[in-house]
């Protein structure tokens, strides 16, 4: 890892990833558009974890805790304001502050790293249990029924400045590839930033951040809170996806799926997590239509094999070879300018000894 | 024995793990400018009461005053705040980062970019670490790392320098080199330097703190202590040669 990166890489992707956003719903089927929405959102979770472990080094079990609670704190809020800007602007802060609370527990009451994991993700179980709990009437904030089990229906984005105008599921694909790109590109810049370096170098060595004077457990909180955010606001994108949010995305099943993407995708990068998350969805839906084998053996099988064989995850591993071919090719047309040298310097001495 | 404005002082500074007490009851004075070594047997409380003064460890009692502030109990971040520069026994350094980006966190903890950026290299010059600048520091040799730590603390011009031991792992050139930058930061800092290879001491040292069990045994010039009996039977029981040399 290093932290004196230029931004030429996020640059490139983002526009790979504009011009998918443009040429995407052109070719594709309105079925695989709303799905790709779906799958947005759970990259959009992978790349709050890319940021918060792979880079701040805090192995948060339950990442999708605050992806759950952006998804209902959205649907209430829309339910309840029916303008889906503002329920989108408190699903984020609702995320935030949850964020806050629990992370200043975890950080100024300096948890372990194996703790952090059980607590967040029992914290993502409890609600789970919770919201499971909520079938009946009286369990209603305002005008949003939480509906237990069987979850509440989202109301569909709408445009801000007019509430009876409800999106397209194509234009809340653009919407959803939109916020990603954006945290995309935000996340890549952060960790360029004073305060993303500083954040590098905790995961790095914390006790070396502290002599330094730096103050580890505010920056893990902020991380923490930043990366909140990001899976609070993926969560808003999965209910509009969807078109409802359950108590299912506090499941076990996906806290564990969210650390698998960023296992398998690579963590370090933050385009890794992002990848990792569509290339596991849509081999999911596509083992989904066989019944041949077990979904979940399948998953266990490439999480083995990842880290077993390729434990820094697909993207490093292949940047890493690009690396040492390109050294090798530079190495390669050193030798040969060397000999041609050689040669020609023996040519001449020859032709000398000729005369 | 005055000289000046006290830097840094303990009062009945304890640590207690369970019944062991690896600090005892300390009471330690370093004056402005100073250049204080501490030695000790294995074991004596050496790194546990450098652990005290930089916030790694909470004491089970007694005070700990820099420049007249009350800090024992404080996080290390705070004492490093102060203007403290540290370096622990074990070398902690950013392992897998480059050496200028571990010595540039260090330089952007106190200025903007810009100024760290230009602190940087003239660290990385005044350290000859040029030749190392973009590897990567876990992969270095031990001696190098100690170095790249040094470089860390260096670069942030702190006021009091605390520095456990130092030299360890070090080739004896390196070992010289060191000997030199520390009379160097000598020149405009406060320091405590924990240390075992007396060659090193005597290249360094004015006064001596002689640590065993937990307390403090002695205070004095390196040539006193060493034609003291009592040292020389502590401390010196397995190192006496090195002593002698
Ligand atoms: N975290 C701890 N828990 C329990 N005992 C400890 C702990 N740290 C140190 N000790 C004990 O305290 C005593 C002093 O240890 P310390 O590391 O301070 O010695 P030292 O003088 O630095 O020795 P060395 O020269 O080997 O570095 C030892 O008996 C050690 O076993
Ligand atoms: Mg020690």
């Amino acid at each position: 890892m290093t932290i004196f990166r230029d931004m030429r890489a996020t640059f490139t992707i983002a526009v790979i990833g504009i011009l998918f956003m443009v040429l995407a719903p052109t070719v594709l089927e309105l079925f695989a558009i709303i799905n790709l929405t779906t799958a947005i959102a759970l990259a959009m979770l992978a790349l709050s974890l890319a940021l918060v472990w792979g880079y701040g080094g805090i192995l948060c079990f339950g990442q999708t805790a605050f992806f759950g609670v952006g998804a209902y704190a959205y649907t209430v809020a829309a339910i309840n304001s029916g303008d889906a800007a503002t329920a989108i602007l408190i699903a984020v802060v609702v995320a935030i502050i949850f964020a806050s609370v629990l992370g200043y527990f975890m950080f100024y009451g300096r948890v372990s790293d194996v703790y952090l994991a059980v607590i967040t993700l029992t914290v993502s179980l409890i609600l789970f249990s919770l919201i499971r709990r909520t079938s009946g009437p009286e369990y209603k904030i305002g005008d949003a029924l939480l509906g237990g089990f069987n979850g509440v229906t989202a109301p569909p984005l709408n445009l801000p400045w007019d509430r009876a105008y409800f999106l397209f599921p194509e234009h809340v694909f653009y919407v959803a590839m939109a916020f990603l790109i954006i945290a995309y590109v935000f996340t890549a810049w952060l960790v360029r930033t004073k305060f993303g370096r500083v954040v590098i170098s905790i995961k790095e060595n914390e006790l070396r951040a502290e002599l330094l004077g730096y103050d580890i457990r505010l920056y893990k909180l902020l991380i923490f809170m930043i990366g909140a955010a990001i899976a609070g606001l993926g969560g808003v994108l999965f209910c509009n996806g969807v078109g409802r949010v359950t108590p299912d995305v506090f499941n076990l099943y996906n806290s564990a799926l969210t650390i698998i993407w960023v296992i398998v995708g690579g963590r370090g990068t933050l385009i890794g997590p992002v990848l990792g998350a569509f290339g596991i969805f849509y081999l999911t839906s596509a083992l989904g239509t066989q019944s041949t084998i077990n979904n979940n053996l399948i998953l266990g099988i490439i999480l083995i094999i990842f880290v077993l064989a390729i434990p820094k995850g697909l993207v490093p591993t292949v940047r890493d070879w690009m690396i040492e071919r390109k050294d090798r090719r530079i190495q390669r047309v050193r030798e040969r300018r060397i000999r041609t040298r050689r040669t020609r310097s023996s040519t001449q001495n020859a032709e000398g000894a000729g005369e | 024995m005055n000289k000046g404005e006290i830097v840094l002082e303990t009062r009945n500074l304890s640590m207690h793990f369970g019944g062991v007490r690896a600090v005892d009851s300390v009471n330690f004075t370093i004056w402005e400018n100073e250049l204080r070594c501490l030695i000790g047997p294995n074991g004596a409380g050496k790194s546990t009461f450098f652990k005290c003064l930089t916030g790694q460890i909470r004491p089970t009692s007694g005070d700990i005053v820099i420049r007249n502030l009350q800090v024992a109990g404080h996080q290390s971040h705070e004492i490093s705040s102060l203007g403290v520069g540290i370096k622990t026994q074990v070398p902690n350094v950013f392992d897998g980062l480059s050496t200028e980006e571990n010595i540039w966190l260090s330089a952007r903890r106190w200025h903007n970019t810009a100024h760290a950026n230009r602190l940087t290299t003239q660290t990385l010059d005044r350290l000859d670490l040029g030749g190392i600048r973009e590897k990567t520091v876990g992969r270095l040799a031990h001696g190098e790392r100690q170095w790249v730590e040094l470089g860390m603390v260096v670069v942030t011009e702190p006021w009091l320098v605390l520095l456990d031991e130092p030299t360890a792992g070090m080739t004896y050139e390196e070992t010289l080199r060191t000997a030199d930058l520390i009379k160097t930061m000598n020149e405009t800092a406060t320091l405590i330097v924990v240390e075992h290879d007396m060659q090193f001491i005597r290249m360094i040292s004015k006064t001596v703190t002689l640590f065993h069990e937990g307390k403090i045994l002695m205070e004095d010039t390196l040539e006193n202590i060493s034609s003291n009996p009592v040292a020389r039977e502590i401390y010196l029981g397995q190192r006496s040669n090195k002593l002698e040399q």
